[in-house]
Parts: C-alpha cells; sequence; structure tokens
C-alpha cells in the first residue's frame, strides 16, 4: 500500500468524523443547555393531542407512538391512493401518446407538458383552495348516484358493514392460492404435453365462486349504509353514517396522481417504443394474430423496461405525499414531525425517526428493484 | 351508376360518400357549436338522451362514410390517416373535438371577456369572470414579496446584469471560446454570488465589494478581446488600476458627498420573496448541487473503499427522504447541532439543504453517463499516461456530461419545481405569497386567479428549460 493511495482516504475520514464530533458535541451542550435528554422514551409517554382524521382510533390519551403510527398510515393511506390512480391514468395517457391518431395523441402530449412542469406544491395548493372550495355545501348536493355526496366538507360514500370478514379475506386468500397452484399445473401440462388449459376463465371462476360460497355457507353478511345528512344548527349540516373522505386527502390524491401520471405515461411510452420493430415484425411473420403479438411479445419486453422507472415513480410518489403537510392532512410529516414535535421540543429524535423511516422505505424497495432486475434480465448466453 | 352500400363505402362512389360523410360530420360540429356558444339547442324537440347522443351519432356515421382508402384527394387521405383510421379512432377524435368545443365558451368567458382588470380595487370585480385586477395590485409582492418597493430596482438591475453577462458565451469569438468553460463554472457564479449578497441583501460591506466586482466584471468583458500574448499582464493589471480608480477618482468623492452610494439599506432574508426568490434560491442551488454531485459521482466509482462507501452513503440518504422532512431537519434540527452563538441565516441553511439533496440526483445521473462510456476510453487515456484527473478532466466527464444533458435538466427541473417547499422554513417565494394574499381580509376569494397566474409563469419557465435542454442534447449529440 502506498501513501497515495491512503492518505486521501484518511483525509476524508478524519474530515467526516471532524464534522460529526463537531456535531454532536454542540447538541450535547445545547440539550443539556435546555435540560433535556437524548432518548426515545418520550414515545410512550401520552400525546394529548387530537388527529383529524385517522384509520385506527387515535385521541390525547394514546402515546406519541400511536400518533407514529397514525401518521405513518395515513401517508400509506394517500400513497395507495395516488398509485392506483396515477397507474391507471398513466397507462391510460401513455397508450394514448403512441396513438396514430393526431388529436389524441396532441390530447396527451398537451396534458403531459402542462401537469409536468407545474410545481407539485401549486397543484395540491390549486385544487384544496381553489377548485375543492367551488363544491356545493353539504344541504344543496346532488347526490351522485344517489348514494356518493360531493360537498366542500368532503366526499361521502356508502360504507360496507360486515359481519364475518375474516372468513370472506379468507376464502379470497384460498381463491389465489388455488389460482396459483392451477397456473402452475397448467404451465406444467403444456410443457410436458403441448395441451393448452383456460387458466383465465378458472381463475375467475375461482375467484368469484368461493367468496360467494363464504356468503353462502360461511355466514359472511354485508349491508351497505348510505350516509345521511343531518342538521346541525340553523346552517350547518352534515352527513351521518357512511365513509367520509376529507378534502385534505382528496386533493392530495388528486394532484399526486395527475402529476405522477405524467412520468408514468412517459415510462409507458418509452417502454413500447423500446420494443425494436424487428421483434413485431418477426412475431407477426410467424403467424401470431395481432393480440398475440401483444401479449406474448410486446408486452413482456415492454414490462422489462417499464417496470424500473416506474416504481421509481411511486417511490417519488409515496415521498411527494409529505406534502400532505402544507394543506393540513395529517400525514407522518404533519403529525409527527409537526405537531408531536412542537409539543415535545425533541427535533433531533424526531427527524431522525421521519427520515429513518422514509429511508427504510426506499431503501428496501430499491433492494426488491435490484433482485428484480436481476430475475427479468434477459439472460444472454 | 354503382350501388351504393352504405357499410362498406368504396372509392367508385367517392363523391356521394364524400357529400353525405361532409354534410353530417359538419352538421354535427355545427350543432355542438351553436350548443356551446351560442346556447342554442337546434335538437331539442328529440328525447333528453338521443338529443345529447345525436351529434356523436351524426359524425360518427359522416366520419364512417368518408373513410375511403387511396381516394387520390389529398387533404382525404390525411384526415383518414391522422384522426380516422378505424371506428374506434373515429369516435375518440370526435369525442375530443365536441370536448373543445363545448369547453371553450366557458374558459374564454373566465380568461378573458368576462374578467376584469381596471380599476385598483376588488369593487370593481363584478363579473363572473377572473379578476385579474388582484394580480395586478399585487403583482410587485408576487414578483419581490416583502422586499421594500423602494429597493426593488437592485434586484431588478442584479438580475438584468447577471442576464446579459449570462449571454456572454453567444457573443464570443472564436478565439475566446476555450475560456467560456471557466468563465461559466468559476467566474460567473462568483460574480452573482457578490451581486446577490452584497447588492440584494445590502449594508455596509456593499461598498467596497462593488467596486471589485465592477472592476473585475468590466475587465472581463475587455479581457475577452485581449490577445493572449498580453493576456496574463493584463489580468494583473487592469482590474487593479480599474479598481483605484473607480475608488479613488471616478466616483469617490462625488458620490459619497451626494450620500448617493453611502451604503444600500440592509434587507434581510426574511423579506425577500415571490418570483425573484424563486430563481434566487434555483440559482443558487443550481451553482452548488453540480460540483457536489459531480464528486460524489466520481467518489462512488473510485477505488477507495473508504471514499466511495461514503460516496454511496451520502447519495443514497440523500435520495431517501423526501425534500420537505429535509427542510424541516434544517430548520429545527441543524440548529441544535451548531455552538449557541452561532447563527446561520435562514436562506442560507435552506440552500444548503437543497443543494445536498438535489446534488445526490445529479450525481446518480452522471453516473450513469460514466458508466455508458466504454471501457476503452478509460485504458486509451491511461495508454497516454494520463492521471486520474487528467483522465478525468480531459477525455471522461466531456463526454460522460454530453452524454447526461437530458438528465442533468431534468434534475434542474425538478429543483425549479421544488423550490416552493421552502415555505416550511417560512420564507414565501411566489406560490407562499399567493397563500398569504388568499387569506388577505380586503382579498378573500382570489384563489384561483393567484394559482392561474403562478401555473402559467412556472409553465413557461419549465417548458422554456426542457425545450433549452432539448436543443442542447441535439447540438451536442455526437454520433457513435
Amino acid at each position: 500500500m502506498n501513501i497515495k493511495k491512503i492518505l486521501p482516504q484518511l483525509l476524508t475520514l478524519l474530515v467526516v468524523i471532524l464534522i460529526f464530533g463537531f456535531f454532536s458535541y454542540n447538541a450535547q451542550v445545547n440539550m443539556e443547555n435546555r435540560g433535556i435528554s437524548f432518548g426515545y422514551g418520550f414515545l410512550s409517554q401520552e400525546s394529548s393531542f387530537d388527529v383529524q382524521f385517522s384509520l385506527i382510533e387515535f385521541d390525547g390519551s394514546h402515546s406519541y407512538f400511536r400518533a407514529y403510527l397514525v401518521g405513518l398510515l395515513n401517508t400509506i393511506l394517500v400513497s395507495v391512493i395516488g398509485i392506483i390512480f396515477a397507474t391507471i391514468i398513466g397507462v391510460v395517457v401513455g397508450i394514448a401518446r403512441l396513438s396514430n391518431n393526431y388529436l389524441i395523441n396532441k390530447t396527451a402530449a398537451v396534458y403531459v407538458e402542462f401537469f409536468r412542469n407545474i410545481p407539485l406544491l401549486l397543484q395540491i395548493f390549486f385544487w384544496y383552495f381553489a377548485a375543492l372550495r367551488a363544491l356545493p355545501l353539504p344541504q344543496d348536493t346532488e347526490p351522485m348516484f344517489g348514494v356518493f355526496f360531493l360537498t366542500i366538507k368532503g366526499f361521502f360514500v356508502p360504507a360496507i358493514i360486515w359481519n364475518n370478514l375474516d372468513i370472506f379475506i379468507y376464502s379470497i386468500i384460498a381463491a389465489i392460492i388455488s389460482i396459483s397452484f392451477v397456473r402452475i399445473y397448467a404451465r406444467k401440462k403444456q410443457e410436458n404435453e403441448g395441451i393448452q388449459t383456460p387458466v383465465l376463465s378458472i381463475s375467475i371462476g375461482l375467484l368469484l365462486i368461493l367468496p360467494i360460497l363464504s356468503f353462502l355457507f360461511g355466514g359472511v353478511d354485508a349491508s351497505v349504509e348510505v350516509p345521511v345528512i343531518k342538521q346541525l344548527s340553523q346552517s350547518g349540516f352534515t352527513f351521518e353514517g357512511g365513509i367520509k373522505l376529507p378534502p385534505e386527502l382528496i386533493s392530495l390524491a388528486l394532484a399526486l396522481s395527475l402529476y405522477t401520471a405524467t412520468f408514468i405515461a412517459e415510462c409507458v411510452r418509452a417502454g413500447v417504443q423500446g420494443v425494436s420493430k424487428g421483434q413485431k415484425e418477426a412475431a407477426a411473420s410467424i403467424g401470431l394474430t395481432p393480440n398475440q403479438v401483444l401479449k406474448l411479445v410486446v408486452m413482456p419486453q415492454a414490462l422489462r423496461i417499464i417496470i424500473p422507472p416506474t416504481t421509481n415513480q411511486y417511490l417519488n410518489l409515496t415521498k411527494n405525499s409529505s406534502l400532505a403537510a402544507a394543506i393540513a392532512y395529517p400525514d407522518l410529516v404533519l403529525v409527527f414531525a409537526g405537531t408531536a414535535l412542537m409539543q415535545t421540543g425533541r427535533a433531533i429524535e424526531i427527524v431522525s425517526i421521519t427520515m429513518l423511516t422514509y429511508l427504510s422505505l426506499s431503501i428496501s424497495i430499491s433492494i426488491f428493484m435490484n433482485w428484480y432486475n436481476k430475475k427479468i434480465a434477459i439472460k444472454e448466453k | 351508376m354503382n350501388k351504393l352500400n352504405f357499410l362498406q363505402p368504396d372509392k367508385n362512389n367517392l363523391n356521394n360518400y364524400l357529400y353525405t360523410g361532409t354534410i353530417l360530420v359538419a352538421l354535427s360540429i355545427f350543432i355542438v357549436f351553436l350548443n356551446s356558444f351560442f346556447n342554442k339547442d337546434l335538437i331539442s324537440f328529440l328525447p333528453g338522451t338521443l338529443s345529447f347522443f345525436l351529434p356523436l351519432i351524426l359524425g360518427f356515421i359522416g366520419l364512417h362514410l368518408i373513410r375511403i382508402e387511396y381516394s387520390g384527394l389529398k387533404f382525404l387521405d390525411s384526415i383518414n390517416k391522422h384522426i380516422n383510421t378505424n371506428n374506434f379512432n373515429a369516435f375518440l377524435s370526435l369525442l375530443i373535438v365536441f370536448v373543445v368545443i363545448k369547453s371553450l365558451p366557458p374558459l374564454l368567458s373566465w380568461f378573458i371577456l368576462d374578467a376584469n382588470i381596471a380599476g385598483d380595487s376588488k369593487d370593481v370585480c363584478t363579473g363572473t369572470g377572473a379578476c385579474w385586477t388582484y394580480i395586478k395590485i399585487w403583482f410587485n409582492r408576487f414578483m419581490y414579496g416583502m422586499y421594500p418597493n423602494a429597493e426593488q430596482w437592485r434586484i431588478n438591475l442584479s438580475f438584468i446584469a447577471l442576464a446579459f453577462l449570462g449571454t456572454i458565451g453567444f457573443f464570443a469569438t472564436e478565439k475566446f471560446k476555450k475560456y467560456l468553460t471557466l468563465y461559466y463554472v468559476v467566474i460567473y457564479p462568483v460574480i452573482a454570488f457578490f451581486f446577490i449578497f452584497f447588492f440584494i441583501s445590502g449594508g455596509p460591506i456593499f461598498f467596497d465589494f462593488s467596486y471589485g466586482i465592477i472592476a473585475a466584471v468590466i475587465s472581463i468583458i475587455i479581457g475577452f478581446f485581449i490577445p493572449s500574448k498580453f493576456k496574463m499582464y493584463y489580468f494583473i493589471i487592469v482590474p487593479i488600476t480599474l479598481y483605484i480608480l473607480l475608488k479613488y477618482v471616478f466616483f469617490y468623492e462625488e458620490l459619497i458627498e451626494l450620500g448617493k452610494l453611502e451604503a444600500l439599506e440592509w434587507v434581510e432574508t426574511g423579506a425577500w420573496g415571490g418570483l425573484s426568490l424563486t430563481f434566487i434560491v434555483s440559482f443558487f442551488c443550481l451553482i452548488f448541487c453540480f460540483p457536489i454531485g459531480l464528486f460524489l459521482s466520481l467518489g462512488r466509482r473510485s477505488d477507495f473503499p473508504i471514499i466511495k462507501y461514503f460516496s454511496i452513503g451520502m447519495i443514497e440518504f440523500w435520495r431517501g427522504v423526501p425534500l420537505i422532512t429535509v427542510l424541516f431537519m434544517s430548520s429545527v434540527m441543524f440548529p441544535m447541532f451548531l455552538p449557541e452563538d452561532m447563527f446561520i441565516d435562514k436562506l442560507v441553511r435552506v440552500i444548503i439543504a437543497i443543494s445536498l439533496f438535489e446534488a445526490a440526483y445529479v450525481a446518480e445521473v452522471i453516473r450513469g453517463g460514466l458508466q455508458a462510456l466504454p471501457r476503452g476510453q478509460y485504458d486509451a487515456a491511461k495508454s497516454l499516461g494520463m492521471g486520474y484527473w487528467k483522465m478525468h478532466i480531459l477525455v471522461i466527464l466531456p463526454q460522460a456530461l454530453k452524454l447526461v444533458i437530458p438528465g442533468i435538466a431534468n434534475t434542474f427541473l425538478a429543483l425549479v419545481k421544488d423550490t416552493p417547499l421552502i415555505f416550511v422554513v417560512g420564507l414565501l417565494e411566489i406560490v407562499g405569497m399567493l397563500n398569504l394574499a388568499k387569506t388577505n381580509p380586503e382579498w378573500l376569494g382570489f384563489a384561483m386567479e393567484g394559482y392561474v397566474f403562478a401555473s402559467v409563469l412556472f409553465f413557461i419557465i419549465c417548458y422554456a428549460m426542457s425545450k433549452y435542454s432539448y436543443n442542447l442534447e441535439q447540438k451536442y449529440k455526437t454520433e457513435r
């Protein structure tokens, strides 16, 4: 080992250690001055604040750790909704971008250019403060299909009340497991005997029959609870029953999905265009129908190009959902890094937990992506 | 005369099909047009659903009739090829045309016809359209934030000067092109830094520095036209002479006595805001994040394990967290890490935070470019006896950076779009100012106008940037 190799590394190490040492020394001094000690014990203390919207029961008597869970669940909720809609819009727009119909193509292009070039925060504000504020008050709302109410106070949808929900879920899990067995069996049969099994219709049948059986024999029962308008005061109305989706959630999910969909659309377009023309021509020349060409030749190759950047966009969407703090949707950043931090004053602990949560999320997804990329990579001999 | 088969239009009866089809399509568009622009319903006598769908059905049949391959009419063929290839496409095309016709009148009326811009108070906004008076009154605030009105010329002057200095590259003669990289990478950012921190911020330090800046700028501009033989002497002698001249001969006596340049009023960064702050923040982050990202990407590919893992750690950390938590960290956690008596300005903290954050993305983009270069380039450079730095500066980076222009432009675009987030630490750039103006009791209820205005501004900026990056990409594309 020569000095030229060791010296730069030692210098880097020294600088890093010095900076960290400087920071942690100052942090210790500062915390001593303020009379707080470093530690995560505060997580079990009583939080004594309330959260507007939470998936699990929460009030002031619960601990800070539960507040963290509430925030995390809300983040996951809005991310999942956003991901679902962004994928649907993105795929449709991406395919429209590929259309040889001039009008469709240009419309999709205008959509992509427009929503991509406006800051996400501005879009969230637009939907929350401008667009959704134009909705009618609860008492003036016309129901959609008789059961959905889109009002300024939120979107009220009917709730489904289940009896023995667990049995229903078990039946779906059983259906999924048996479908995977059918698929394995079908593939083996095709490889050995060359006979194709109608996997799709069997799968749909299983997915329908097992849950229906659970209704008939498993004691599963579902009823619908429609929201009903209720007068609170002279001019104050609200809806009772059903599920209330607060306007914060709607505007956030809307903005996130419209914004991310533009990126997904570009991923889809790049993926389909990335499949070389020769592949399609070769497939057509061996007598595959256009549908088969799409299903057996183009899509498997296009997906290989589409999926990695799209996963990246899902990750971006999840990280962008932290903008919720700007419109007071109680996500992880607002509940934990906002309210809880203000109450406890434990900046280092709380910010570090919040960052670690996001960090572990993105690192686990990127590890999964690396594994996936390796698995689907074309193995050239 | 051939038989007409309406299910399969063919070329033999071209004119019959064409006339019928065109009339049907024109009729359907006419109905929708009248309905949307003049609010007249021609077909209201029909039952509800039918009158709603009739234009669509008419147009659909019409488009079906004119779908004749190789008709020999150029216009017809191009329509058939572009919007009318099959039934499904024809249906979608019609739908899009109708939606556009339907949505034009409300949009026009909101934006222009029923909008108000005259006057200077809320009372003039009586129409159903937009109230652009609101934007007009608040325009200064949206551009400059809380910056004092009397001092706003400083921002204008700095931006104009910087924009002018930025265009020098286009005027430089062939001879001085090689210095342009040095100019843009080192000299220009330094000048910009001085301009913004001592001119826009103001304060007593401005005084001495200003002469230095003016001297440096003038000498650099003239420097482009000096023969390289004398360049060294020139760059030593002229700036110093200019500085002395400026300080002691031209300006000093008169201006000090007049009290004009004595000292610019100091404007704290908390008062900066509006679109100018967007520009300032994105400009600085842009200058800082590029070199940091470059070093991180080189570090990640380094042979030294400590440097390599340090770079990987940095990149993955910043890429893994949302920007908003980084800003939270810079505002609530970072002060805990500093000595009690040490204080770093809010704006500086924000710029450092965003620069580090975007640097990680830039690093990954540049790494992509480095990995795309064939190994032969490294081997060739090494076989010429080049060291690490020489190899990278002369051979590797020029090629790698060319490859990643689109990626870097995308990162910079993301940076510009991320600047509104600085509202977290209480700095109000244009989106923040909008939210502030919206809550002003005098001007309640004009949120829509404000957001539309800001959206248009951002769209223009970002769209121009992305088009420019596309041009750059085309310009520097080298065939391999």
